[in-house]
């Protein structure tokens, strides 16, 4: 064998082991980019790699229960809250009609009492009122100024009629909220109020209304000396 | 300039054929690339000091992988894989850095 031929098949070779060495490492270089970072990792890698995410999950699944907990929680609260709120607002409405706060609206009667003579005193007035209450009237207006509540005075000076201390002339109007019909009966019913004022020179007019509106409010003061007791 | 080429075939060829790796050399294969690179530049270097000798390349390209790949098997074995592949790495890495360095002298003769 030449010198020349010998150095041509040294290099030969040499190109062949470099050929090998190329491929390998663009074979291991497009692993290592291509199955992400877990391919080629040796198992107890994997193994403890594997353990601390399951640790994590771990942690994360109690986290998550913590938190669903403490969202159920705030969710109870504030249901029970709400529904607090919902009692308080509806007993408001109703203690706002009883006391007078609140405008009121709703089925009642309309009874009109006209007195020509002006016969018709505060004491007949204050009696057709109560007949009203006696029917289940719920909220009472006398000539869309005075509101009716459980404190309501009915007085009389100079033959004027003062009711909480509006000067009320007639004819006297009472608007009341209740079932209109047994409303009405109590106004008209024998030696009741109709047969009072007619006694008196006067006459009662009673309409029922599928609406009526009772719109004048009773001033409150807080109280200044009672205080309300627990239970 | 035939093994410039070669190298050059090889490389394509990777890319092109995308050869997949089987499961059982996925671990050797890097160590054993490492080791062929440490036996390329002692044979580049050795060329250089003109005592560039095709069967020495040739044999101390195969023996070191195979070497490198049965110091990563053994090490697998007695569960202490990761690290004697890190120990080769190391080794091989500060071989071919001297080489490197040799070559340098020789090529900037500085």
């Amino acid at each position: 064998m030449s010198n020349d031929a010998k150095r041509r098949s040294a290099q030969l070779v040499v190109a062949v082991l470099l050929a090998l060495l190329g491929f390998a490492a663009a074979a291991q270089i497009r692993l290592t980019h291509q199955d992400g970072s877990y391919a080629g990792q040796r198992r107890e890698d994997l193994i403890e790699l594997l353990d601390s995410l399951a640790a994590a999950a771990e942690r994360t699944q109690k986290q998550i229960d913590e938190l669903e907990r403490t969202r159920s929680d705030l969710l109870s609260s504030s249901e029970r809250r709400e529904a607090a709120v919902e009692a308080a607002k509806e007993q408001l409405a109703v203690l706002g009609i009883l006391a007078g706060t609140l405008p009121a609206e709703g089925p009642g009667v309309t009874v009109t009492i006209t007195d020509p003579r002006g016969a018709v005193t505060a004491a007949s007035i204050l009696n057709g009122v109560e007949e009203l209450r006696d029917a289940g009237a719920e909220a009472i207006e006398i000539n869309d100024r005075a509101r009716v509540v459980a404190s309501t005075a009915f007085v009389e000076r100079d033959g004027v009629v003062l009711i909480d201390g509006h000067e009320i002339r007639p004819p006297y109007v009472l608007d009341a909220i209740g079932s209109s019909h047994t409303l009405s009966e109590a106004v008209i019913f024998p030696g009741g109020l109709a047969d009072e004022v007619s006694r008196l020179g006067g006459e009662v007019a009673v309409k029922e209304a599928a609406v009526v509106e009772v719109g004048s409010l009773h001033p409150v003061d807080p109280p200044e000396y009672a205080q309300p007791t627990d239970d | 300039m035939i093994a410039v080429i070669g190298l050059l075939i090889g490389v394509l060829a990777g890319l092109f054929l995308e050869p997949t790796v089987p499961l059982a050399l996925q671990p050797y294969l890097p160590i054993a690339v490492v080791a062929a690179l440490d036996a390329v530049f002692g044979g580049v270097r050795a060329h250089f000091d003109g005592i560039f000798d095709d069967k020495v390349f040739v044999i101390s390209f195969f023996s070191n992988v195979l070497i490198a790949a049965l110091i990563v098997y053994l090490g697998d074995q007695l569960g202490v894989g990761g690290q004697l592949s890190t120990g080769v790495v190391v080794v091989l890495g500060i071989r071919i850095f001297s080489n490197v360095a040799a070559i340098r002298r020789h090529v900037f003769h500085a």
